[in-house]
């Protein structure tokens, strides 16, 4: 068990080596925050200047967020923002050890939309690495602001951004006795938050459809639960299968053309899988006797399927098996049982709870069960959800008292933070990057 | 409540009597009066199912009824036999310590549990719905093993 805490708190410092360009590596343990000056965009009238301010706001946190990134403070800055729009004074820059500019402009076109063009800059190189322009309705202003955020995290690491992206959770309120729980959505900086159902069901394990129009979750739907499809678009939900029993634990497939699930009937818990196009209903576990086989999740290529069983033994382990139910193999052996594998949208790592002597943990393996570690523990850490990059883990994070929060970290294990909730949270899933 | 109704009803007769009729007019005395209180749940409501121990408790990640169970199985089936138009649903619980998703699997083996004991009891296994609320609906909100063995359940209730 030492062995394992050691790992949690092992962070690799390595030396920031001298590139030709400026890049934060982001798959070692510990990168000191790079700093940034990102600079107001500059805005004609009043109106559009406060604009302006709005969405380096929005960048700021975006970026920090990340902890790759640490914001210059803009009352240190030396160049004002009119003589900026000639151009960097790099001189000026480089001595608030800025490594990197971001600058930009925000104007109104003939058609009342909005466009936002921004500027990132090497400061050492005295060179611009990236310079874009958009054009939106002024109510997705957030989300301009989220794609310059990506478009810079892009740049200088070299890895796709996860900012223009949303989140659904249930969230929760009342006595641990008479807890409601609804599901909710919101982006991921806890922004535009609402309420997909009302509170009078039971309703758990919101999953995101790959294009992002659905959501598959379990509701009680008058005491009996079942896998249902929310439609995002309508708000309408559809019963998913005629199973005389109780469905739960469902995850959509890559292409969003199935969904897997479990069906509970006689004290025995199987994988099934329901085909959306053909809604051609197969059974892919066989449980001799009592066995529970649950929270299943395809790999990114559609190819495999990683659940947890507790066919080896009283101590769930996970399983991997190819998508037709067959090739079973256990691929996890440490101490302690192990749930809930979700599949990282590389492909690279498989996610997972584990219990261990009354203690939760979060960690991550390969598909072949090498390379265990944990990255985060507690009184109850479960559940965790991949950023669509790969490089973060959502989870909830529970304590003694019953507070439950939606928790985010690194895949290295830094830079934990907790996910801004009107009220206690759990059972996040993370959107894929918004067209 | 109809036997208050009752009451007030008849003492209202009975305050109108004084008021407007003569003495020699015996009839009132023949106005039914309650003299015994009804007291307890009604037999085969919901109310008189839970008086008889409506739940079983369970061992950490076990399914099994444990011997201290089997009375309370026996009581429920001799009553479902008694009120055979009666259906029930069993509700398998767990308690926090566990993943949600496994505990939904978990409260419907328990619940099952409780079913097929029933059966063995001679109750019409079509009368007995299961269903698993997890970890969702704790009895007991605590966060030690005290609680935990108290969530730990499989609860009948009346359909």
């Amino acid at each position: 068990m030492k062995k394992l805490l050691n790992f949690l708190y092992a962070l690799f410092i390595l030396p920031v080596t001298a590139h030709c360009e400026m890049r934060i590596d982001v798959t070692q343990g510990h990168v000191a925050p790079t700093p940034i000056a990102l600079t107001s965009f500059y805005g004609k009238s009043q109106g559009l200047a406060s604009f302006g301010q709005q969405l380096t706001k929005v960048i700021t946190s975006d970026l920090e967020s990340s902890g790759l990134f640490k914001a210059i403070d803009p009352r240190a800055f030396i160049q004002d923002r009119d003589s900026l729009r000639q151009g960097p004074k790099f001189d000026s820059w480089r001595v608030l050890n800025a490594q990197l500019l971001m600058k930009g402009d925000v104007s109104r076109m003939a058609d009342g939309r909005l466009r936002v063009e921004f500027r990132l800059y090497d400061v050492i190189r005295e060179k611009q690495m990236e310079g874009l322009a958009f054009f939106t309705k002024e109510k997705n202003w957030r989300r301009i602001a989220h794609k310059i955020s990506d478009a810079i995290y892009k740049r200088v690491t070299g890895e796709e951004g996860y900012f223009d992206t949303r989140i659904v959770y249930v969230a929760q309120t009342g006595p641990a006795t008479k807890r409601i729980k609804r599901l909710a959505i919101m982006d991921q900086d806890g922004a535009n938050h609402h309420y997909l159902s009302s509170g009078r069901n039971l309703v758990l394990t919101p999953r995101f459809s790959p294009a992002m129009h659905d959501i598959t979750y379990l509701d009680f739907q008058k005491g009996q639960p079942k896998v249902y499809i929310l439609r995002l678009a309508t708000g309408q939900k559809y019963l998913l299968g005629k199973f005389p029993g109780m469905t739960f634990a469902p995850r959509f497939s890559p292409d969003g053309s199935n969904v897997v699930m479990s069906f509970a009937k006689n004290a025995s818990t199987s994988l099934y899988n329901m085909n959306l196009v053909t809604k051609t209903v197969t059974r892919l576990t066989e449980t001799i006797g009592q066995m529970i086989d649950t929270s299943p999740c395809y790999s990114p290529d559609g190819s495999k399927i990683a659940f947890n069983t507790d066919r080896s033994g009283p101590r769930s382990q996970i399983y991997v098996m190819s998508a037709d139910g067959s090739n079973m193999q256990r691929i996890s052996f440490g101490e302690g049982s192990y749930r809930t594998p979700v599949w990282s949208p590389r492909g690279d790592l498989i996610a997972f709870t584990k219990m261990y002597k009354g203690q939760f943990y979060i960690g991550v393996m390969k598909p072949n069960g090498e390379g265990e570690r944990l990255i985060a523990t507690g009184w109850l850490v479960e559940d965790p959800a991949w950023s669509p990059n790969g490089r973060i883990i959502m989870f909830t994070r529970g304590d003694r008292q019953g507070r439950s929060r939606i928790h985010t970290i690194d895949l290295t294990g830094r830079n934990e933070r907790e996910l801004k909730t009107p009220t206690d949270a759990a059972g996040a899933s993370w959107s894929p990057l918004i067209p | 409540m109809r036997q208050i109704i009752l009451m007030s009803a008849a003492a209202a007769l009975v305050l109108a009597g004084c008021s407007s009729t003569p003495e020699t007019d015996s009839g009132y005395h023949d106005w039914p009066t309650p003299n015994t209180v009804v007291e307890g749940p009604v037999p085969g409501s919901a109310d008189d199912f839970k008086s008889i121990g409506d739940r079983v408790y369970f061992d950490l990640n076990k399914y099994n009824i444990k011997t201290n169970g089997d009375a309370t199985i026996k009581a429920q089936a001799a009553w479902l036999k008694k009120w055979p138009s009666v259906g029930v649903v069993v509700e398998g619980h767990a308690d926090e310590r566990g993943t949600v998703e496994y505990n939904l699997a978990l409260g419907e083996r328990r619940a099952t549990s409780v079913k097929r004991a029933l059966v063995a009891n001679g109750v019409d296994g079509s009368r007995v719905e299961v269903v698993s609320y997890g970890k969702e609906h704790p009895e007991v909100n605590g966060h030690n093993e005290a609680a935990w063995s108290k969530n730990r359940r499989a609860v009948t209730t009346i359909r």
